[in-house]
């Protein structure tokens, strides 16, 4: 059974070879109240070539579902050993999603980027519909999505 | 077997499909509020069209789909966010925000998940498959019960619960069986059982040229609003990105600068099944169709509820054994063959003395018998006879289970039976002689009980304790049934001048001590009224001729020269009290429906038939037969015939009596006169209901056997059928 809390408190290790390089960044996603079930949230990384580096979070654990976040199947290839072990449930109308990840510092001001791809049973897919910089001075700065995305924060 | 698993999964699965069905009948109301709340989908718009005026009040526009519900929506953004508005699908107007029911999503949630996600999903599954199986065991059992698959349409019998239980079943079973099925189906798409492949074309690039007004796009010009799923636009920041557009026959990309298809690919057969299940299941393609559905599904409580009160009569039917050891672990097994109970009472006093002399005893029915009793020591039967020499209702298919079987074991047959029948013990020794050919070795030689005699019961006791080597006491204390006190408020005496008293009386349930006034039994004209006459514990039965609704107890009772219950009733004052109580006789009781009625009695049996013709409130046709001795001595009921057939409530009465001078008649004499008209009622799927002594009972028989000949029909057949019904004292 699982509740779809308001906030979701989550911790991977991502790219970190030791921990010492690396630091916790925490992403908060904020939901509009869009009124319908619960949206597939799909959070990932590309390097400034746009090439697709790795998966930060999967929210959804439907994989057939998964084609409807269009830009993250393009880049990761759609295999579902991109988000194993990252993976919670469905974010709820109007709730936010918050999950720390640990990321290695040279992928920090290097010009990588975060995108969130949404998509909603019987709703709309809105590939990245964030797309926001791995840059520490954008820290806990709101980015506004088009899609079910509110606003999108990344903190430091 | 069938039973217990229909049984088990029945209860199992009810609370659950409780919850499940309830919400389906509210979700099945959605298409038809639907209907209303949106313009229809009509043919006569291109996608082109529509989208562009979509889009012509937009800023931005993001896809155009034609919802499940029926609304046809856009979403789009002019800087205020994402937002959902309905569209007018002829011309693409705005008709307001759009928002899709919290209600009903939350139904559904509850319905598909009990609000408790992948788990839920999991139980509402296993909900669907155990429908599946109610429905199909339940078939399978109405059928046998009926007679074959061949008769499944045919009216059912028995008591309240029963008719209810199979009757519903039947009109519900088909929409049961589609939900549960397009449920379990659309289940395992869910989980990734079934395949469920959406279309997906190869991604191709867009030529990126400038966009052309969406209006002169080929690609969505030469598709009608009514094929369209879903059109979604080209991502705003993806130079090579095109028109999405989703229909009934696949997916393609658009090019927003050329209009051309740049790629396509078909809705497979496997997904063209799975929209079939959910449009079945969900009723989204006719509100009339999800509304008839929901209807079906209303039903599956009423279901729930009913199976329930069977099984819980079931239960109590069954007789407490204290100590009843399992088959395989027996030295002894006893098997009954009990209609009323009294047999199993024998069974129990049996049962107990065995095992206070050590022995393993297992107690089933007969129609239980199975190869796993045929590894203990020995074997004893029990049964009762039901009318004319036929099988008890726990005994029906003992016979012919027993010739599967081919284990000798040690076997006695008891039979209990009335030495007055013709046919006394008759189907106990046709059990006996059954054995007897199977050339299994004989424990005790066959011997009947008459009257439930404690004596010959016991005797029976020591002849077994002998063969055992033991000595067994058998004292059986018949139950003294539970009975209510009735108080005489009327009678009316009939038939003396001719030699054949017959009173009706009426009853009315006697005030308690408290001076509260009593409470009459529920019981319906045709059930039995058990009377114990002073002094006797052994009840008599007379047929009841009123129902509960009526707040009388009526019933006939003929004078027997040394009848001690005829006598006792006879003698009766008003304001006398006698003690009795009331049986079901399910199997003696008009079939439901609007089918004509052939009522055929003589004597004292008129009451039940004078019950039924009260109790026809649907004025269906009615056809009573009936013989007495002379019009002006023993014609019961004549006023109130009379009046009823001015009330409709019974549409002919035919009489015969036997001591009329220069035109004596028998009831049968009448039936054979009136030949042609009978056979026409039983074309039209008539309903015969004999009541009355067994020589009249017999010439009857004989008479309608020869009548429905001409049909190619015979009395087994309309037995069989339940249209040939006999109530014989």
């Amino acid at each position: 059974m699982k509740h779809v809390l308001p906030t979701l408190a989550v911790t991977a290790a991502f790219v970190a070879p030791t921990l010492a390089e690396a630091r916790p960044v925490t992403l908060e996603t904020s939901l509009q109240s869009y009124g319908g079930n619960g949206a597939f949230v799909a959070i990932y990384l590309l390097d400034p070539a746009g090439k697709y580096k790795g998966t930060l979070w999967m929210a959804g654990d439907k994989a057939k579902y998964y084609r409807h976040l269009s830009d993250w199947t393009r880049a990761s290839g759609g295999r579902l050993a991109e988000v194993d072990g990252i993976t919670g449930a469905s974010v709820g109308s109007g709730k936010t999603l918050k999950i720390t990840v640990d990321i290695t510092d040279a992928l920090i001001n290097a010009g990588y980027k975060i995108h969130v791809d949404t998509a909603v049973e019987n709703g709309d897919d809105n590939p990245s519909e964030i797309v926001a910089p791995l840059d520490a001075s954008a820290s806990g700065k709101p980015v506004a999505g088009d899609g079910y995305v509110k606003t999108f924060k990344a903190t430091f | 077997m069938l039973r217990r698993v229909h049984a088990f999964a029945g209860l199992a699965l009810a609370l659950m499909l409780l919850v499940v069905a309830t919400t389906g009948v509210l979700l099945s109301v959605e298409p038809a509020m639907n209907r209303l709340a949106w313009p229809a989908v009509a043919p006569g718009t291109s996608v082109a069209a529509l989208a562009d005026a979509v889009a012509a009040r937009h800023q931005r526009v993001d896809s155009i789909r034609v919802r499940g519900d029926g609304a046809v929506t856009a979403t789009f953004n002019d800087g205020a966010g994402k937002m959902v508005e309905a569209v007018d699908p002829r011309s693409g107007a705005s008709l307001g925000a759009y928002e899709s029911s919290a209600f009903f999503r939350f139904v559904v949630d509850l319905h598909r998940s009990l609000l408790m996600g992948d788990g839920g999903r999991i139980a509402v599954a296993l909900a669907a498959l155990g429908m599946l199986a109610l429905g199909l065991t339940g078939t399978m059992m109405l059928a046998r019960s009926l007679g074959g698959v061949s008769a499944i349409l045919k009216p059912v019998r028995g008591d309240a619960a029963r008719r209810w239980h199979g009757e519903l079943g039947r009109l519900a079973l088909v929409g049961l069986l589609l939900s549960s099925l397009t449920a379990a189906y659309l289940a395992a798409t869910t989980f990734g059982i079934a395949p469920m492949p959406e279309p997906t074309p190869p991604a191709v690039a867009a030529s990126g040229g400038p966009a052309a007004p969406i209006r002169s796009l080929a690609g969505l010009a030469g598709t009608d609003v009514s094929d369209l799923k879903q059109l979604t636009f080209p991502a705003r920041k993806d130079p090579a990105g095109s028109f999405r557009l989703r229909t009934s026959e696949g997916e393609a990309l658009v090019d927003p600068s050329t209009g051309a298809t740049l790629a396509f690919a078909r809705t497979s057969t496997i997904e063209r099944i799975g929209e079939w299940a959910y449009v079945l299941h969900t009723g989204r393609a006719s509100w009339a169709f999800a509304l008839a559905l929901g209807l079906t599904t209303a039903a599956a409580p009423a279901l729930g509820a009913t199976g329930f009160l069977i099984w819980l009569k079931r239960r109590s039917a069954r007789p407490r054994l204290p100590a009843n050891i399992p088959a395989r672990s027996a030295d002894t097994i006893l098997l009954v063959g009990s209609e009323g109970g009294s047999t199993w009472g024998f069974a129990r006093t049996l049962h107990a003395a065995l095992t206070a002399q050590g022995h393993r005893v297992h107690a089933a029915e007969m129609n239980a018998v199975g190869p796993e009793h045929l590894d203990a020591e020995r074997l004893l039967i029990l049964t009762a006879t039901y009318g004319d020499g036929g099988a008890p209702a726990s005994a029906g298919l003992f016979l012919d289970r027993l010739a599967k079987l081919d284990r000798p074991i040690a076997t006695a047959v008891l039979g209990f039976g009335d030495r007055s029948f013709p046919s006394f013990c008759g189907y106990a020794r046709a059990v006996a002689e059954a054995i007897e050919a199977k050339g299994w070795p004989r424990l005790l030689a066959f011997k009947r009980i008459d009257r439930r005699s404690a004596q010959e019961f016991s005797q029976w006791g020591h002849d077994l304790g002998a063969a055992l080597g033991r000595d067994l006491e058998l004292k059986h204390v018949a139950e003294r049934p539970k009975t209510t006190a009735l108080a005489l408020i009327g009678r009316e005496m009939y038939g003396e001048a001719v030699g054949a008293p017959v009173a009706i009386l009426r009853f009315e349930a006697a005030a308690e001590a408290s001076g509260r006034p009593g409470q009459l039994p529920r019981f319906e004209a045709g059930d039995l009224l058990g009377v114990l006459p002073p002094g006797d514990d052994m009840p008599r039965l007379y047929s009841l001729a009123s129902s509960t609704r009526d707040g009388v107890v009526e019933i006939c009772v003929r004078l027997r020269e040394g009848g001690l219950c005829s006598t006792f009733l006879h003698g009766l004052g008003v304001g006398d009290r006698i003690e009795a109580f009331v049986r079901d006789n399910p199997s003696f009781r008009p079939a439901a429906g609007r089918t004509p009625l052939i009522l055929i009695g003589a004597g004292a049996g008129v009451g039940p038939l004078a019950g039924f013709v009260r109790a026809n409130d649907a004025e269906r046709p009615v056809h009573l037969y009936w013989g007495g001795r002379s019009p002006s001595s023993d014609f019961l009921y004549q006023h109130e015939f009379a009046e009823q057939i001015a009330r409709r409530r019974l549409t002919t009465l035919r009489t015969a009596f036997s001591r009329e001078p220069g035109e004596a008649a028998y009831v049968q004499d009448r039936l054979a006169a009136d030949a042609h008209r009978l056979r026409d009622l039983v074309r039209q799927e008539a309903q015969i209901l004999v009541c009355g002594g067994r020589d009249m009972a017999h010439a009857v028989a004989r008479t309608v056997d020869r009548l429905v000949g001409p049909l190619g029909l015979d009395l087994a057949t309309l037995r069989s059928q339940g249209r040939y019904l006999e109530d014989v004292y």
